[in-house]
């Protein structure tokens, strides 16, 4: 038998060249499933869940964390905080909440409160993580303003990116629309729903978010 | 008595006009211009951390029943070429349309047209 097995090299190997641990953000457009996404990777690595879903948008509207989820990925493993954040918007309307969700007034004046000081709190946390976990919905047109800008935002921090083409359960899905969409990301296709292609995800998030980089403070 | 104009502003911006404002001021113009009920066309856009910062700075400028956000839409930044990043150039912004949520609409977007509609309603 070798000085080392093949496990402690690939171990050693990752404490030279790679991360042992970092702080992930989920972020997003709200209900694109970014909470229901949140839920399956605890539940695949911690049996816990991050929080609750809904149809309707900002349902999120405070950032939750879980601590150190190890995620493995054959040899190799990376320890993640897993930051569930509230989606980014351009504008919050409390009567979208009330005319197409049957929210009372001030239910829904309270949750369009809730959900701008949401968005506040997912920007101010692009200055805290390690790399960011982006979900996309798979059914939508990709080319909307808040994709662009939080991808703009961290190739300018220079933060490394996964892209989650999420929501591929449905019929009229097109997560080859997402990957021509953004050439210069690595594009999983999943359903969060279903656990659809989860396994390469995890793969892909541990090679990704394991690599040491130096990120750009602003 | 002189009778008030009714419709919408849609002020094109000049590229000079906003090079000469630092990141805050032009934030802070942008917002106040739309916040009155103006459409802009800024001839360059804003970067993407810029951008962000509008968005932030929208999110505690919503006023419930008066303001509900902004629309916004750009085309992405021009990415400098191997030559251009070696001599220190970095990514531009492009043109951008910037209005209240209430009023702009996009209807379609893609790498050549961004096609917006204004919805006249209680601000015309």
């Amino acid at each position: 038998m070798g000085l080392f097995s093949r496990g402690s090299f690939s171990t050693i190997i990752q404490k030279i060249f790679g991360k042992r641990h970092a702080r992930i953000g989920i972020y997003g457009p709200p209900n694109v499933g970014k909470t229901t996404l949140a839920n399956r990777i605890l539940r695949d690595w911690t049996g816990d869940i991050m929080g609750s879903v809904s149809d309707i948008p900002h349902e999120t509207r405070v950032a939750k964390c879980k601590k150190n989820v190890k995620v493995e990925n054959g040899k190799s493993s990376l320890f993640m905080d897993i930051i569930d954040t509230p989606g980014i918007a351009t504008k919050v309307d409390f009567k979208e909440f009330m005319n197409t969700y049957g929210l009372s007034r001030e239910e829904a004046k309270r949750r369009a409160k809730e959900a701008t000081e949401g968005v506040i709190e997912s920007i101010r946390w692009l200055e805290d993580v390690d790399g960011v976990l982006l979900v996309m919905d798979s059914t939508q047109d990709p080319f909307t303003q808040v994709n662009v800008t939080i991808l703009g935002n961290l190739e300018a921090r220079n933060l490394p990116v996964l892209i989650a083409a999420n929501k591929i359960d449905m019929d009229d899905s097109s997560p080859a629309t997402l990957k021509s969409a953004f050439p210069q990301h690595p594009v999983i296709p999943i359903s969060a729903l279903t656990g659809y292609n989860s396994e390469n995800l995890y793969t892909t998030m541990v090679k990704q978010f394991g690599r040491k980089r130096r990120k750009r403070r602003r | 008595m002189t009778k008030k104009d009714k419709g919408i502003s849609v002020n094109l911006i000049s590229r000079h006009k906003l090079e000469e404002l630092s990141s805050n001021e032009k934030l802070d113009f942008i917002l106040k211009e739309v916040q009155s009920g103006k459409v802009l066309v800024l001839e360059q856009g804003l970067t993407s951390m810029e951008q962000t910062s509008l968005i932030e700075h929208t999110m505690r400028e919503i006023e419930q029943d008066t303001f509900i956000g902004i629309e916004m839409e750009g085309y992405s930044e021009d990415r400098p070429t191997f030559l251009q990043k070696f001599l220190g150039k970095m990514k531009k912004p492009r043109m951008t349309v910037i209005g209240p949520a209430d009023l702009l609409k996009t209807i379609r977007k893609d790498n050549n047209m961004i096609q917006t509609k204004i919805i006249p309603g209680k601000r015309s």
